[in-house]
């Protein structure tokens, strides 16, 4: 049994581990092969650019080696898919190289898509990439005082992102002391301050106890760079010193170029995650068009079920379980104080207050990660 | 030429149903209508509300064995 992953990121890179360990006899009598193509030879721990933004790691505390990270057994080409020949049960990579399937998981993830806004990329900071978290921090390091607004884009990756750098910011700038100077005002789409309505609940009163206001039913339209004003679809309109966006995100271009799924989005079951229509391609993680949170957290999971469900296919003909839409998610209260969430399809999150001990928790994961993506946590 | 798209957002608390119109539109044309399935009695509400404020146009909403059904169509 041939099987493809394409995809080196957090989803790809826990389920070809997963495989391996569940796989060892398999791949040592060469009655299964694990294959991973990826973009690129390093792992980018992509929950740290958050703190990247605000200046509390750098650059190189987010990478390893991608080899380095992969069980031996497994192969890995850095060289990634430019044709999805499904019909063939192949894919044809940027090098000419024809790969061969009998099992396909498209683990490729998303980008995030600023252009979507007319304005949004040339006038506001953000945080998704290395280059621009870093831009971001040199910029809020200069930013003396004035009117901050956090802007948020549909659909976005990490569901906490803008709960979590709107209360970053604000300790930033109180550690700074110029809180005085400062204004900040954040917006959301829906008509809540998160989508989760209990962290929504907590949330809310939060941003009123740090003098944070917030507009709710607020989704971005253009930005005016030069008179400094965020408009929304709405009808409304909002000024600005510096504005942070959470901007939408897209699935990669060669899902959409290939004809997978609209946006790079791939209909996929909600439970064997497999991809509509296909029974032997997979999806996981961001490259889903699933009513879940886009996070590591929710690649973890499927690659979980999956990494379960490909094995048994290949032990027995047949998976073995559903994937239950379980997220958990750390939310980043301020700079010293989280707090979680944890949900499925069935059943809602209710988070607690925030504390010290499970910002040091986060705090942890940061570092315990790199084993996760081993497979072993 | 415009289509029906369906939003399957059933036991989407994050990012919920209303979230997933709203992602659902941008990718749909003028004249398109989306009908968004809910588990969660609160779209009922929120998404006729959303229409209404943007200005798009609400089809219709039901309800069956737990599920709302609700029809929008993109009007601008």
């Amino acid at each position: 049994m041939r099987i493809l992953i394409v995809g080196g990121g957090m989803g790809g890179t826990i389920l070809a581990n997963n495989l391996a360990r569940r796989l060892t006899g398999e791949l040592k009598s060469g009655k299964a092969r694990i294959t991973m193509l990826s973009a690129s030879d390093k792992h980018m721990y992509q929950p740290g650019l958050l703190y990247l933004a605000v200046g509390r790691i750098t650059p190189d505390e987010l990478y390893r080696d991608q080899a380095s990270l992969l069980e031996p057994g497994i192969e890995f080409h850095v060289d990634p898919v430019t044709e999805f020949k499904l019909d063939d049960n192949q894919v044809v990579t940027k090098s000419g190289k024809t790969h061969s399937y009998d099992i396909l998981v498209i683990a490729t993830g998303s980008r995030m898509f600023p252009e979507s806004i007319p304005g949004l990329a040339e006038n506001s900071e953000t945080f998704y990439t290395e280059e621009s978290a870093l831009k971001m921090f040199k910029r809020i390091r200069e930013f003396e005082g004035g009117r901050v607004v956090i802007t948020v884009g549909v659909p976005h990756k990490c569901p906490m992102a803008p709960l979590e750098i709107t209360f970053m910011l604000h300790d930033y700038f109180k550690d700074r002391g110029i809180l005085d100077k400062m204004q900040f005002q954040y917006t959301y789409p829906i008509g809540r301050v998160h989508s989760l309505e209990n962290v929504a609940k907590w949330a809310a009163p939060e941003f009123d106890r740090l003098g944070i206001a917030y507009e709710t039913l607020f989704n971005i339209k253009e930005v005016d760079g030069e008179n400094k004003v965020l408009k929304s679809e709405e009808g409304t309109e909002m000024p600005y010193d510096l504005l942070i966006s959470i901007p939408a995100h897209r699935g990669m271009e060669v899902i959409e170029k290939n004809g997978l799924g609209q946006n790079g989005w791939i209909p996929t079951n909600r439970h064997q995650l497999n991809m509509e229509g296909r029974k032997n391609v997979f999806v996981v993680g961001d490259t889903t068009n699933l009513p879940i949170s886009k996070a590591g957290s929710t690649a973890h999971f499927e690659a979980d079920t999956l990494g379960e469900n490909i094995a048994a296919m290949v032990k027995i003909g047949t998976p073995v379980r559903d994937y239950d839409g379980k997220v958990f998610c750390f939310i980043e209260a301020g700079k010293d104080r989280a707090t979680y969430a944890m949900f499925n399809y069935q059943t809602p999150p209710d988070p607690k207050a925030p504390t010290k001990a499970v910002h040091w928790f986060k705090m942890a994961y940061n570092k315990l990660y790199w084993a996760s993506a081993r497979g072993l946590l | 030429m415009a289509e029906k798209r369906i939003i399957d957002a059933r036991g989407s608390f994050c990012p919920g149903p209303l979230m997933e119109l709203i992602a659902g539109m941008k990718m749909a044309s003028v004249g398109d209508e989306l009908e968004v399935l809910s588990t969660d009695k609160g779209s009922a509400a929120d998404v006729p509300e959303w229409i209404k404020k943007v200005g798009h146009e609400l089809i219709g909403t039901r309800e069956e064995n737990g599920v709302w059904y609700i029809t929008v169509r993109k009007a601008k």
